[in-house]
């Protein structure tokens, strides 16, 4: 490594205990001037502490931070952003119905007496756009404004306030692969200005791609410092787990003759406008994993919502096995066979602040072992919960565990453990590995894979592209809320699909 | 160890409050020129002798009754987040109808008694169906049609009391309903305190008080123990995640309303059957309203109820000694004000602290949400919350979708 270039940012030592947990233990990261450097770990490796730690939203117990070698201190973001660090955050924070400009500036409005200068503010976004390539119009609407826009929006926000540090909070989980382009065209123009960026990931090809070096963190403590040029993904993925890289590929076909789930016609209507869900048909048989593909927000949800009952239908109907299911409520049609993996599941799929036996009843509040008759079955529901962390794999210190005490990876087993134990003829997996690291996901892609073999039928919502690639037997792309192609995984790129998930290369990405 | 850590994190918000809340009334006593201290001597002297301190107690616990039962009913409907403000008016009509209804048949004394007790839980959870109904189908806020609700039954109340239900005379000043005949009376507990070797106190000990106690359990065992209770508490926890698990929103909004309807209607029987037998113009008023802060001081469980009950029992005893020690019995309104207000902040901070505690990865803090009485706004209508920063409880949803817009980013409003 060329020590001599001037360190932009650097961490010695850095240690972060919460109670009973050491989230970092003895981080060293040295960021050159002018570089794209990536972070990678899995998920709650401690890259996300680490980097509150930068940011300045909590103070590291020990060690200590250098920016350009002077020793500095934040006590807040505010600090943080005062000497040129700045977030760009994994769930983007924008007001939809403001301005690019409003957005950009808010917090930091430049103001004439008392009045917003809007003259100024669009002179300075301008100005940023065209330094860095980002092709923002100050005066368009952000709901108007697909993904990449708005990831755009972001980067230029912190710019506007000055950053000459960037740090990225995983910013191509939301994006297609044509968008993860751009977003690389730009951080190469952020580069050739002398600006740094710290790029945090765990899709370990894009950061090869993109990062002039590479740190990788385990279990809370930096294992090491890779050359992206001469390491391949496989070793970096053994520097991450300490073990090999799992793969979702199936290839063996274990799709049999019986229908378990048919849609004819489903269309889901909304208040005024296309309908969100648009005259879709399909069959899951035995044995099948079905991938829907798309950009999010093309229907992907509601579809998901209308097959559990959790949406009206304007028309079209469900039927599961031989029953017409279309009136039934989602209670019913979970007791006849209905799992759900859902795409939220802080939302939709657990009550954090329970523990975590209540979380194994949630879905399942009608049906053995849980529950005898009317009550509640206590006993049972702990060492029933006990039994799926021990088949599941879920670290927590017991059932009574909050949830939210446990890591995303840990809570989405638990979820998946608790559906598969239903032994669902139909499993709803939207969105099955979001967030979770990459030993869970490997766990999920094997018990994917076991259902399917035993004849489970899976709907399968994904926006992991290999994944959908990997696991599905087919595969539908979903475009305004329509099915618009069926493909076979067997002979497809990401590269592909992405196109058929954009409408086939026009540029109508964008947010339903 | 566990089990009293979580005690000890469970009382530390009330206690807490309990003495800011105290400080603050000190001041305030200081401000109006008496002394604290001398008011704190009035308030905890309950007499010299055994028969006047008995009569304390016995004052105390009657009071206690009538509360602890508001405070069941508004935390039934808290438990899953609905704001039950209507309890005041669904037992006012409740004692009126049951009243009127205890006065009008002549029955052998349990079946009057029990007669008396089911109208009275019929009317207070048709009063609350009202609200449940209204919000299911029209999307209103329970906690508006609540409110509004109550200024009906009041209005409703007094018509009957001074139309058809009157049963004093003609020109006596204080107008009631016919006296429920003896058959229709809670028989006293006074016998019990015999045996516990304390003396005759002046007045009757409510036989309610039993009631109550079984009433509390009944809740507690419902919300605890049973798939009704589950539903109702993931319904309070998450809205979205009930629905999602196949909880019937709309069903639980009426059922919950229901239920508590039903505990409201029950508020103004142990005054009815155990001293007043009639409902008039003097009847004990207010005690919804005190319900909902007693919920709050108890934090939704029956025990914890029960104990802020006492408390507020405690207090309204000594309304009469501090106003024979010429200090203003406006003082214990006051106590029991900031007892509320720092009891709701006492709350808010002890949640985040568990939860702040749990997210880092030690789980022994007893989960302290859901009771819907600090955590994040009540939507009207419970509109598809804006983003599920956790811990934001909306209202129940009725809706469980998410908004078409905002799939993609999940914008959470803007932030500097």
């Amino acid at each position: 490594m060329n020590q001599s270039a001037p360190l932009a940012v650097e961490l010695r030592g850095i240690t972060k205990r919460f109670p009973g947990v050491v989230a970092n233990k003895d981080i060293e990261l040295r960021v050159r001037r002018g570089e794209v450097h990536a972070i990678v770990g899995e998920n709650g490796a401690g890259k996300s502490t680490l980097m509150k730690t930068l940011y300045g939203m909590h103070r590291p117990d020990e060690g200590e931070i250098l920016l350009d070698g002077r020793p500095v201190s934040f006590r807040s973001p505010a600090d943080a952003i005062a000497a040129g660090v700045g977030m760009v955050h994994q769930h983007f924070m924008l007001a939809d119905n403001f301005t690019v400009l409003e957005n950009v500036v808010l917090g930091s409005e430049p103001t004439r007496g008392m009045r917003l200068d809007r003259a100024e503010a669009r002179r300075r976004i301008r100005d940023i756009s065209d330094r860095y390539a980002l092709g923002l119009d100050p005066d368009d609407l952000v709901e108007d404004l697909g993904v990449g826009d708005r990831q755009r929006v972001e980067i230029a926000k912190v710019l506007y306030r000055g950053a000459t540090t960037l740090i990225l909070d995983e910013p191509t989980a939301v994006l297609v692969p044509q968008e993860v382009d751009e977003l690389f065209g730009n951080l190469a123009e952020l580069k050739r200005e002398g600006l740094t960026v710290i790029f945090i990931s765990h899709k370990l090809d894009e950061v090869r791609k993109v990062a002039d070096a590479i740190t990788v963190i385990r279990r809370g403590t930096t294992v090491g410092e890779a050359d992206p040029r001469t390491t391949t993904a496989k070793q970096l993925a053994e520097m991450m787990v300490g073990s090999e890289l799992p793969t979702p590929q199936t290839r063996t076909a274990t799709v049999r003759d019986t229908a378990v789930l048919q849609l004819t016609g489903v269309t889901v209507a909304t208040p005024g406008g296309r309908p969100a869900v648009d005259d879709v048909s399909l069959t899951v048989r035995e044995g099948e994993v079905v991938g829907i593909a798309g950009v999010e927000g093309n229907g992907q949800a509601e579809l998901v919502d209308a097959i559990m009952g959790l949406r009206p239908l304007a028309a079209g109907t469900v039927v599961l096995g031989t029953d017409d299911i279309t009136s039934w409520s989602t209670r019913r049609r979970r007791e006849e066979g209905l799992g759900f993996i859902p795409e939220d599941r802080h939302r939709q799929g657990m009550l954090l602040e329970a523990p975590l036996w209540e979380n194994r009843i949630l879905g399942h509040q009608t049906r053995p072992p849980a529950v005898k008759g009317a009550f509640i079955d206590r006993k049972a529901a702990r060492s029933d919960t006990e039994r799926i962390m021990r088949d599941y794999d879920v670290r927590a210190p017991g059932p009574d565990t909050l949830a939210v005490a446990l890591s995303g990876g840990n809570q989405q087993k638990l979820i998946v453990g608790r559906e598969m134990s239903a032994r669902p003829r139909l499993l709803i997996a939207a969105h099955p590995t979001r967030g979770v690291d990459v030993g869970a996901q490997s766990v999920i892609w094997e018990l994917l894979k076991d259902a399917r073999a035993e004849g489970m039928g899976i709907v399968l919502i994904s926006a992991d592209l290999d994944e959908l690639i990997g696991l599905s037997d087919t595969l539908h792309v979903m475009l305004r809320g329509a099915l618009v192609a069926t493909l076979d995984p067997g002979h497809l790129t990401p590269e592909e699909l992405g196109s058929h998930m954009t409408g086939a290369g026009d540029n109508a990405v964008g947010a339903a | 160890m566990n089990v009293l850590r979580r005690a000890r994190l469970a009382l530390l918000a009330p206690l807490l409050a309990i003495v800011v809340a105290l400080a603050i009334s000190a001041l305030v006593i200081l401000l109006i020129g008496e002394d604290p201290l001398a008011a704190l001597r009035v308030m905890v002297d309950f007499g010299d002798s055994p028969s006047q301190q008995t009569q304390a107690i016995v004052v105390v616990l009657n009071r206690a009754v009538p509360l602890f039962l508001a405070g069941l009913a508004v935390s039934v409907a808290f438990r899953m987040g609905l704001f039950n403000i209507g309890v005041e008016g669904q037992y006012r009509l409740a004692t009126i109808l049951a009243a009127a209804a205890g006065a009008a048949v002549s029955l052998p004394a349990p079946l009057h008694v029990a007669l008396i007790v089911v109208v009275a839980m019929l009317v207070g959870a048709f009063w609350a169906g009202i609200v449940a109904v209204l919000k299911v189908t029209r999307g209103v806020s329970e906690v508006i049609s609540s409110i509004m609700l109550n200024f009906i039954a009041l209005g409703t109340a007094s018509f009957l009391l001074t139309g058809p239900l009157r049963g004093s005379r003609e020109g006596s000043s204080i107008i009631t309903t016919e006296e429920v005949p003896e058959s229709g009376r809670f028989p006293d507990l006074n016998g019990v305190l015999g045996a516990l070797g304390l003396a005759e106190p002046r007045t009757e000990l409510y036989g309610f008080l039993l009631v109550a106690v079984v009433v509390g359990v009944v809740v507690a065992v419902l919300i605890k123990r049973t798939r009704f209770g589950f539903d109702l508490r993931a319904s309070g926890l998450s809205p979205s995640a009930a629905t999602a698990s196949g909880v019937d929103a709309r069903g639980m909004v009426v059922k919950t309303m229901l239920i508590s309807g039903a505990i409201a209607g029950l508020i103004g029987l142990p005054d009815l059957l155990g001293a007043q037998y009639s409902y008039g113009t003097e009847f004990t008023a207010g005690l919804g309203f005190l319900g909902i802060a007693v919920a709050l001081l108890g934090r939704n469980t029956p025990v914890g109820i029960a104990l802020g009950a006492l408390l507020f029992a405690f207090l309204d005893r000594a309304a009469i000694p501090l106003q024979f020690a010429d200090i203003p019995a406006s003082v214990v309104t006051i106590i029991q004000g900031t007892i509320v207000l720092a009891v709701v902040v006492a709350n808010e901070i002890a949640r985040r602290l568990t939860r702040n505690q749990a997210e880092r990865g030690n789980a022994v803090a007893p989960p302290t949400t859901g009771d819907g009485s600090t955590g994040g706004g009540q939507g009207p209508g419970g509109g598809p919350p804006p983003d599920d920063g956790p811990g934001s409880g909306t209202g129940p949803g009725l809706r469980t979708a998410t908004g078409d817009a905002g799939r993609t980013d999940q914008p959470q409003g803007a932030k500097a």
